[in-house]
């Protein structure tokens, strides 16, 4: 069963890389949205600093959003779908690795290029160890509650805007910890604020490691039936 | 785990979709080696017969039962699905398809032969061609090795000959043939005849409810 489900991440991210549909789209999304934003704002050095943080989640999560809408409807079009129900691993754990294969594709990659993109924004160096880990501790929940709206939106045609509205209130535990975390590093570590946001971010996390899964299961296997 | 003695039965069967009856009352018993030809006008309820027993689409009365198979397994995780959509991925090759599909498919411990998959249905000149570049025919025959790649006791078949040449259609009969008799079994859904002349098979014509 491991081996089936190992197989389909290897095929997601093989997919991913020849299409160019899903990590470089959603990084190349997270840097123009970045770079946009000194010139929408100009070029006030410290507010840049200031908000850093704040831009460089709410890039992340709108960077996930784009690319979550295709995550099943490709399989469900095709055909795969049908067959991914049938094979000995539970749906539960193809929308797992599905999940896996998102957070590989897109989480990381993006995860990887905040430092630089950080530098774009004045942000300071000292807070870039704490913005990584709090975005490598939320950015697979962003993967793991978003395959339930890519799950209960999986049989209507455009409807990636619908799940973007279904997950969005997901996503905003994710989104005020993993800010906090920056934040506090940026103030030199009060009183172990950043440790706090860090530990419920990871707890968001794990919830939705379990959580999203069964959600998204329950939701293909309606509209599949 | 044997399959000397499999048996799929259905019983007092019936199937809705959206809020209408589209069959109901259906009973059949299939046993190993024999091939049961689902035939009837067009929305009588042959794709629905098939992903019943696929377990993609739910049962609104009756039951289905596969006796003798692996105790450990259900219905739908002995059987193979072919249908309408060829659950093809352009970006893919050929050969890495038939992997994906042999690991998913296959049991644990099994070792796929892709290339007697790719040989049986005429396939192996194009192994390292992406499926972008297949005729509609050869998209068809690729859906079918992945059959012959993990063997699952049950195939269920959904106008099998869609697209396919003549000697396409050759080469699935055999594939039907030597499927059945290695003791497995068939519900095919078709308006041609599949060469199964010499196989056991049962027939049954769905009419429309009105």
């Amino acid at each position: 069963m491991m081996r089936a489900f190992f197989a389909l991440i290897a095929r997601d991210l093989r997919l991913a890389a020849r299409i160019g549909g899903g990590g470089g789209m959603a990084v190349f999304f997270f840097l123009t949205v970045v770079a946009v934003v000194p010139l929408g704002i100009g070029p006030d050095l410290n507010l840049l600093a200031r908000i850093a943080p704040g831009m460089l989640w709410v890039a992340l999560l709108l960077s996930s959003l784009l690319t979550l809408d295709r995550l099943f409807q490709a399989d469900y079009e095709d055909g795969s779908l049908d067959l991914l129900a049938m094979g000995r691993v539970p749906l539960e754990l193809v929308v797992a690795a599905k999940a896996v294969g998102h957070f590989l594709t897109t989480g990381l990659p993006l995860v990887v290029a905040a430092p630089l993109l950080g530098l774009m924004l004045n942000l300071d160096v000292a807070a870039f160890p704490a913005l990584m880990l709090a975005m490598l501790a939320g950015a697979p929940a962003l993967s793991f509650l978003g395959v339930i709206g890519a799950g209960l939106t999986v049989g209507i045609r455009r409807g990636g805007l619908l799940a973007s509205l279904l997950v969005l209130p997901f996503y905003i535990p994710v989104l005020i910890f993993g800010v906090s975390a920056a934040r506090a590093a940026l103030a030199g570590f009060p009183q172990g604020v950043a440790a706090q946001s860090l530990a419920l971010l990871a707890a968001v996390t794990l919830a939705s490691l379990v959580l999203g899964p069964v959600a998204a299961a329950a939701a293909l296997r309606a509209t599949l039936r | 785990m044997t399959t000397s003695e499999l048996r799929l039965s259905a019983s007092k069967l019936a199937c809705a979709r959206g809020g209408r009856l589209v069959f109901e009352d259906l009973s059949f018993d299939l046993g190993a080696g024999e091939a049961l030809v689902l035939t009837g006008p067009n929305g009588s309820g042959k794709s629905s017969l098939l992903r019943q027993i696929a377990g993609l689409l739910d049962i609104a009365a009756g039951a289905l039962t596969l006796e003798g198979g692996d105790s450990d397994l259900t219905l739908a995780e002995q059987t193979h699905y072919l249908g309408h959509l060829d659950a093809l991925k352009p970006a893919m090759t050929v050969t890495e398809t038939l992997d994906f599909w042999a690991a998913w498919f296959g049991a644990p411990d099994a070792s796929p032969d892709i290339p007697a998959a790719l040989d049986g249905m005429g396939l192996a000149p194009l192994a390292d061609l992406p499926v972008a570049y297949l005729s509609a025919g050869q998209k068809r025959r690729l859906a079918l090795a992945r059959l012959l790649a993990a063997p699952r006791p049950v195939w269920l078949l959904d106008e099998p000959t869609v697209a396919l040449d003549a000697a396409s259609i050759a080469q699935l009969g055999l594939a039907m043939r030597s499927h059945l008799a290695a003791g497995g079994l068939i519900v095919a859904a078709t308006h041609l005849d599949l060469g199964l002349a010499d196989a056991r098979t049962l027939r049954l014509v769905l009419e429309l409810v009105t």
